[in-house]
């Protein structure tokens, strides 16, 4: 590995193949090192160019004993090999121009020919290896020096049957100083990546109560998620970028310290507590970064209470813009699309969506609504309550009536916990199933959802990260009976309670959001476009 | 900080007079420990590091001399004494520290003994963001024999109908049948809001009690509560469905009515904190409901929420009746796993001790003896051919030979003579017991 860290520059060729080769275990940044070494040869020989043939002798020199070997190899790899001759020199060049030539010289050309040696035995294993790829071998170069050879770690929280995954997250947590939940029950073999909790151990059990580690809104918030007295998106961030307010305001720069990193790093353990309670949700991640990157930007010399007062202002301007006035937006272009006679299905209670609902009522729109539920959560009789007590006129069916309903329905409302940057939409489980027979009705199906829930997240399918509810949640008790009591019992059987599934884009055909009506293949535009805002 | 524990230890002990005359209750020992030490205990358990601690001058003096509560009770103790003969009630004496209290409060009575997990208790507190939140503990039969009683007398304490609602944790509904004239009435209002309400009446309730601050605040603007079991808990389970609290143009009305109502008004203006709309904003956006069956919002849109966490199993006692004392003592040593006989006991070999006795520190235990399910106090001198049987010996007790002692409590520096037999006595403190003498189911208190 050490040879990689010269500063005159491999050949990319020979490191990529190298790389290859060992590609995994290749650390971060050692990855990040050989990109800026391409980076910074890539200029040099946009610069260099010209004095590469009237540079100092030495050049010729180094030259020789790449070309030398290689020429004896086959044509095909010889082709390669002069491309990749010239990248040395203008690297070896500013070598050579920052210490004294001469001394320069003899190391340079003993590297030179270690490199060579080096590429010489690439090219033959390589040559070994494929005999008759010659033209892929010069096609894949080109898409090769631009690949980056990054092995993309995957996140802890989908890695939960990898043991030195799990005693590295307790590690960290030790050092935070918070209590590890512990998983529950049998985990059903597809997903036992995932974390499974009972909402019958709460985290609180091992935190003392007058709780000093963490501040006591956190944990309170914390409860409120475990126990689903806060659920849905919207209504998540807002009360986590409310206990954040109240962190705020409690909290005092420790002396030496500045207020710009300090608070930073007490919201980090906060975090992973709150993660503990219930997985972050992809709308909190991005309210997360934004406060981080708030703080962050607090100019040193600010007085805390300024500070303090700047950032509860920008909270409050957040939750303003991002949400309150983006389902306001949101309502004015879907009612646009709401025509008098409608019957519009919608599954579960999304605020956003019963938030259109109402206000084209108001708006004297003649439609009426279709609510569809779900086991276990059956979050559909909140949304029916929600819109009959506006007086709108509803009818109510579980998800497994879906296509004896859908021959009366015009639309389909949905509302989304996130739209993935492949355009997938990531939802609660059934919306997928929903946006299916919908589309196999032809009826039109528009996903409501505010821009601060896109994330750059890509998933293709609902296993790889997902979250598991409490499986006791299946249980019901009917006339004093519970079937499914000792489930833990029989070894044989187990039980899933999945939250999220993801819808591709192919089923959606509108994306309704506060910058307007986009198909779902343009999140990823949004994305770049709020990248480059910010 | 988010909670403040608030120990009420200037209790009088008035339902045990023979045993609190000479002791103060919060010293009364219990399995050798002083029955303070019991709260003490689970409250640093649980991870507090200071207690408010309330209590008389008589008391604060040894407390600290006591060298239990010194040596094991490693959190601060901050001693506030109030006058033994003000009679005041719990309510007054948070009224008293007002001026201490800076956040919500933990209110705990000395003579509680419980191993329940307060966890509980403080996570209805703090997820329902609730205003009260208490543990009560389903009620364990005594089956000890009372000393000095003749025969098992029937509890003459009044009932309490503690309703609940179907999930078992929302307090709708306490009335002490003192309080009640001819039956339980219980306001339509409540049954259209819960129309499912379980009324208990077998409860004991473990007087601990997580408080709002405002209701500290409030205490202090009304001073005629000067109980928080008998007066404030019910007058807060009642606010809860008064239509005041429910309304929310509370605000307006202070300016205009500012002498009608005034209590009631101020209780609601302190419920309500800083960032109301953002909390509003998250109830209107969440898909929870506490109820489901009607048009309302989730907690039907109060403000003021009492919760009440019910114990199944497990030990929870109020040490406030010689039977629960005697019971106390029995089980007490369930709840610390010291060793049973104190190593500085001078125990000869030639005793029978049962397993389940526990001997204090320093005690002379002579040849001969048999000591079963019982506690023999610290300094105590047992001679030859002593029997004692389920009862309790406190401190510097002198036991002379032969005797036999038998369901008894025998309090401190009490001296029982040679060859007495005790059966079912309550003897006082410092009394002396004559030779010989036979004493069945009496109280000797007094030196008359």
């Amino acid at each position: 590995m050490a040879d990689c860290g010269e500063p005159d520059g491999p050949g990319n060729k020979d490191d990529i193949t190298r790389s290859k080769n060992e590609g995994k275990e290749l650390s971060k940044e050692e990855k990040q090192r050989l990109r800026k070494q391409k980076k910074q040869q890539k200029k040099q020989k946009e610069r260099k160019n010209e004095k590469s043939e009237t540079e100092k002798e030495k050049t010729p020199v180094s030259l020789l004993p790449p070309p030398r070997p290689v020429a004896t190899q086959k044509a095909p790899s010889a082709l390669p090999a002069p491309a990749s001759a010239p990248i040395p020199v203008p690297a070896s060049a500013p070598f050579h121009s920052s210490p004294a030539p001469s001394p320069a010289d003899k190391p340079a050309k003993s590297k030179a020919e270690l490199k060579a040696e080096r590429r010489a035995r690439q090219e033959t294993d390589r040559a070994a290896k494929q005999p008759g790829s010659s033209s892929s071998g010069i096609k894949t170069k080109v898409p090769l020096s631009e690949l980056n050879p990054v092995v993309k770690r995957l996140p802890e929280h989908v890695q939960v049957d990898d043991p030195a995954v799990v005693k590295r997250l307790a590690k960290k947590l030790e050092r935070q100083q918070i209590p590890l939940r512990s998983d529950y029950g049998y985990k059903v073999s597809l997903f036992s990546h995932l974390h499974q909790y009972s909402r019958k151990a709460p985290l609180t059990q091992q935190l003392s109560i007058p709780s000093t580690v963490i501040h006591p809104s956190i944990v309170r918030l914390g409860l409120q998620y475990s126990q689903g007295i806060v659920a849905g998106s919207n209504a998540r961030s807002v009360a986590l970028l409310h206990a954040f307010k109240q962190v705020i305001r409690d909290y005092t720069t420790p002396p030496n310290e500045e207020l710009s990193r300090d608070l930073v790093n007490k919201l980090k353990p906060y975090i992973s507590f709150l993660n503990q309670c219930r997985p972050l949700s992809a709308s909190m991640g991005n309210a997360i970064k934004y406060i981080k990157k708030e703080i962050s930007n607090i100019p040193s010399q600010c007085k805390e209470e300024e500070a303090k007062t700047k950032l509860l202002t920008c909270i409050d301007r957040y939750i303003e813009e991002k949400i309150v006035l983006a389902a306001k937006a949101i309502s004015k272009y879907a009612i646009e699309k709401i025509s008098d006679g409608d019957v519009i299905l919608v599954y579960g209670c999304s605020s956003l969506v019963n938030n259109i609902l109402c206000e084209a009522f108001e708006k004297s729109r003649k439609f009426r609504v279709i609510v569809v539920d779900s086991r276990p959560r059956l979050e559909g009789r909140e949304a029916l309550r929600r819109l009959v007590q506006r007086g709108i006129s509803c009818t109510y069916v579980l998800i497994s009536a879906l296509s004896y309903i859908l021959p009366e329905v015009s639309k389909v409302f949905l509302g989304a916990h996130a739209l993935l940057a492949n355009g997938y939409v990531m939802s609660r489980v059934g919306t997928s199933q929903i946006a299916l027979v919908a589309r196999t009705f032809n009826v039109p199906v528009l996903v409501c959802c505010e821009t601060y829930k896109f994330c750059e997240k890509v998933q293709t399918d609902s296993f790889v990260s997902n979250e598991l509810d409490d499986p006791d949640d299946l249980m019901v008790t009917r006339k004093g009976k519970t079937q499914l009591e000792n489930w833990q019992d029989v070894s044989s059987l187990g039980l899933l309670n999945l939250v999220y599934d993801v819808t591709p884009p192919d089923f959606v055909d509108l994306v309704i959001t506060d910058l307007g009506m986009i198909p779902c293949t343009s999140v990823p535009v949004v994305l770049r476009v709020k990248n480059l805002d910010q | 900080m988010e909670l403040q524990a608030v120990l009420m230890a200037a209790g009088g002990g008035s339902r045990m007079m023979d045993l609190t005359y000479n002791t103060p209750k919060p010293l009364l020992p219990v399995g050798n420990k002083p029955l303070i030490w019991y709260p003490l205990n689970l409250l640093e358990r649980v991870g507090f590091e200071e207690v408010i601690v309330i209590t008389t001058k008589e008391v604060q003096k040894m407390i600290s001399t006591d060298p239990k509560v010194k040596l094991d009770v490693k959190m601060k103790l901050d001693l506030v004494c109030i006058q033994e003969d003000a009679d005041m009630g719990t309510a007054d004496a948070l009224r008293h520290i007002q001026q201490k209290v800076k956040t919500d409060v933990l209110v705990v009575s000395c003579d509680l003994i419980t191993d329940a997990a307060l966890h509980e208790v403080v996570d209805l507190f703090r997820a329902h963001n609730a205003t009260l939140s208490m543990l009560m503990s389903k009620a364990h039969e005594f089956t000890e024999t009372v000393p000095g009683q003749k025969g098992k007398k029937k509890t003459g304490e009044q009932r309490d109908f503690v309703g609940v609602d179907d999930t078992g944790k929302r307090l709708l509904f306490m009335a002490n049948e003192a309080d009640l004239d001819e039956g339980v009435v219980i306001r339509k209002s409540i049954m259209r809001k819960h129309p499912r309400m379980h009324i208990k009446t077998g409860l004991v309730d473990a007087h601990l009690y997580c408080l709002k601050k405002s209701v500290v605040d409030f205490l202090a603007d009304n001073k005629s509560i000067s109980s928080i079991r008998g007066e404030l808990v019910p007058y807060l389970v009642r606010k809860q469905f008064s239509k005041s609290t429910n309304s929310p143009k509370v605000i307006d009305e202070t300016h205009q009515n500012l002498k009608k109502n005034d209590s009631n008004v101020n209780l609601e203006i302190q419920i309500s904190s800083r960032d109301e709309e953002l909390l509003h904003l998250t109830q209107e956006r969440s898909c929870w409901n506490d109820h489901r069956g009607d048009m309302s919002d989730a907690y039907h849109g109060g403000r003021l929420r009492c919760y009440v966490h019910i114990m199944d199993e497990g030990i929870c006692y109020r040490v406030n009746t010689l039977a629960a004392y005697i019971e106390a003592n029995r089980l007490a040593p369930k709840l610390f796993d010291e060793p049973a006989v104190h190593p500085s006991a001078v125990v000869s070999e030639r005793c029978l001790i049962g397993a389940d006795s526990i001997i204090g520190a320093s005690c002379q235990i002579s040849d001969k003896t048999s000591i079963k399910r019982s506690t023999i106090g610290v300094s105590t001198t047992v001679r030859e051919k002593v029997k004692v049987t389920n009862s309790i010996i406190m401190h510097g007790v002198t036991i002379e030979e032969g005797c036999n002692i038998q369901g008894s409590v025998i309090c401190s520096n009490a001296v029982i003579g040679r060859g007495a037999d005790i059966k079912y006595c309550l003897v006082g403190s410092a009394q002396r017991i004559e030779p010989d003498g036979e004493h069945t189911t009496m109280s000797k208190a007094c030196s008359a």
